[in-house]
């Protein structure tokens, strides 16, 4: 299949990830209400907040920078989708995958919050300069056990391309790496708490603290913007996740089930624990989950 | 952009209470390089709001007017004893999330403010900049007798009497203090009256800046700040 072929199966599988990313961030609302002895708000809020975001009349800017924080934090959701396989086996949707799309799509991960770090920057709120602050240091924190994680598969099957991680993975539940490497699974997983920035973690966006953090300024369509990503970002980070451990997904059926698994494993956490301070949280990265990713080398290295 | 930022700024007359920080300077950059700061004009865009038309087609208009109806994101800001009433909302018992009623923590994100109370006029100030702040569509929902009639600070010497001398607002609920149950029939009042492509209160504000202004600067002594925050 061509590239110019390839491009009305990237952008289908893009609008049903944007849709889903909503329905589960409305599902994932719906559930800690409940949890709190709440209803809820309605599943479909999500999408009305967007449709009321864009059609706000007015907007106020404060630079190019500005302008383009969304905007780089949108081309960061959108480059890891584009790069990493959704349906392992299907020739429509493993998007752009090739040899080296795993470095890429870590590179991905930086690169949306350090665009949005400029247009943020760019606001003047002081409560954006902390939150990016604490958002760049924490992600520098949570980015090492997650490579060592990611080392130690790429050593395991000595490839960096996701498809081949996945294909290697393939063949029942005992080939995920969740069993042939238990600690790299440990380490991913406890990074996956931070990069969704779910309660124990949530030191960005701290409610209560500093409301909202980096978006403070941002009104209207750009807010909008940022939350389409959202919704993106984060089931996109799930089946990454899903990509790396738990054996991919050889249809949407199976992608469905084993991605919202993965992101309320984040919501699970996040209800128990209450938030850590920055340095609680930073200091905690260092410890356990960078040891049991040092562990998860020495395991594929001599057992 | 400089003449119009002068022409509006202009009207400021220096007075005692005019801050200090607020004063023309020259500051040495570290690169020795001399900057001229003037705060009132840097940092304050000077334009005066605009009305933003409803778009033409109707039926469009109408579904727009639902999403910004079902998704109403109040500003975190309490002006009087009434914002003890706003907090019940987000329990159980109330759960204001139900019916798509979100606080949020800026102005810039908010659609919806709640003069919860009396309304003292060093507040008012805040009030206005915080309102102008916010982007259009917005709406203002007064909270109790206070803001109807002055209520029982009626002859008090720095409260204000009636809210819409000063800022258009969209609904009133009565009462000294009204029961969150009161505010959520005070919201789905609201709710209609958007539907009903009656919510233009932002653009009320811009039509009659004038008025609004003469009125705020009538009370507010220490103005000391442009005709238009954005």
């Amino acid at each position: 299949m061509g590239v110019f072929t390839k491009i009305p199966y990237v952008l289908l599988g893009l609008f049903i990830l944007i849709n889903y990313g909503l329905l589960v961030t409305g599902i994932f609302r719906r559930i800690s209400a409940r949890i709190g002895k709440r209803i809820g708000m309605p599943v479909y809020q999500p999408w009305i907040n967007l449709v009321k975001l864009y059609a706000k009349r007015s907007s106020v800017y404060h630079g190019i920078m500005f302008y383009l924080g969304p905007v780089f934090r949108l081309g960061g959701g959108v480059g890891i989708f584009l790069f990493m396989p959704l349906i392992f086996g299907s020739e429509y949707f493993s998007n752009f995958s090739f040899a080296g799309d795993l470095i890429l799509i870590m590179y991905f991960m930086f690169f949306g919050m350090l665009g949005m770090a400029l247009g943020a920057g760019e606001g003047g709120h002081p409560y954006s300069a902390i939150g990016i602050s604490r958002g760049l240091a924490q992600f520098t924190a949570i980015e090492l056990p997650l490579t060592f994680a990611i080392i130690a598969i790429a050593i395991q099957y000595q490839t960096l391309s996701l498809t081949e991680i996945v294909a290697a993975q393939q063949g029942g539940i005992t080939h995920w790496v969740l069993f042939t490497n238990p600690f790299a699974t440990a380490a991913g997983m406890l990074s996956f708490l931070g990069a969704m920035g779910a309660s124990p973690f949530n030191v960005v966006r701290a409610p209560q603290e500093i409301p909202i953090g980096p978006p403070v300024e941002f009104n209207s369509g750009f807010l909008a913007v940022l939350r389409t990503n959202a919704a993106l970002l984060h089931i996109v980070e799930a089946i990454l996740w899903m990509n790396l451990f738990f054996g991919g997904a050889t249809n949407w059926i199976e992608l469905f089930i084993k991605s919202f698994c993965v992101y309320f494993f984040a919501l699970f956490v996040g209800t128990v624990f209450p938030r850590f301070r920055v340095d609680q949280s930073i200091r905690w990265y260092l410890k356990v989950p960078l040891i049991l990713g040092i562990l998860a080398i020495l395991y594929i290295k001599f057992i | 952009m400089s003449e119009i930022n002068n022409k509006n700024t202009s009207g400021i007359e220096k007075d005692k209470f005019f801050a200090p920080e607020n004063e023309k300077r020259t500051v040495t950059a570290p690169d020795g390089q001399i900057i001229e700061i003037d705060p009132l004009n840097d940092y304050f865009c000077g334009d005066a709001p605009r009305v933003h038309k409803p778009h033409k087609n109707k039926l469009f208009e109408s579904f727009l007017n639902w999403a910004r109806a079902e998704s109403i994101w109040v500003l975190g800001f309490g002006t009087g004893c009434g914002s003890i009433e706003l907090y019940p909302l987000l329990t159980p018992r109330f759960d204001a999330y139900r019916f798509g009623i979100q606080m949020a923590p800026t102005p810039r994100q908010s659609s919806l403010m709640i003069i919860s109370g009396y309304l003292s006029v060093k507040t008012l100030k805040r009030v206005v900049r915080s309102y102008e702040q916010m982007q259009n569509p917005k709406f203002v929902m007064g909270l109790g007798s206070c803001t109807i009639n002055g209520g029982m600070y009626w002859d008090s010497y720095n409260t204000i009497n009636r809210l819409d001398y000063y800022l258009p607002v969209d609904t009133y609920i009565a009462g000294c203090m009204p029961r969150p149950e009161a505010l959520l029939a005070g919201f789905n009042h609201l709710k209609k009256a958007i539907k009903e492509g009656k919510g233009e209160g932002a653009n009320k504000y811009a039509e009659n800046f004038e008025w609004y202004k003469a009125n705020q600067k009538k009370i507010i002594k220490d103005w000391n700040m442009p005709d238009y925050n954005w």
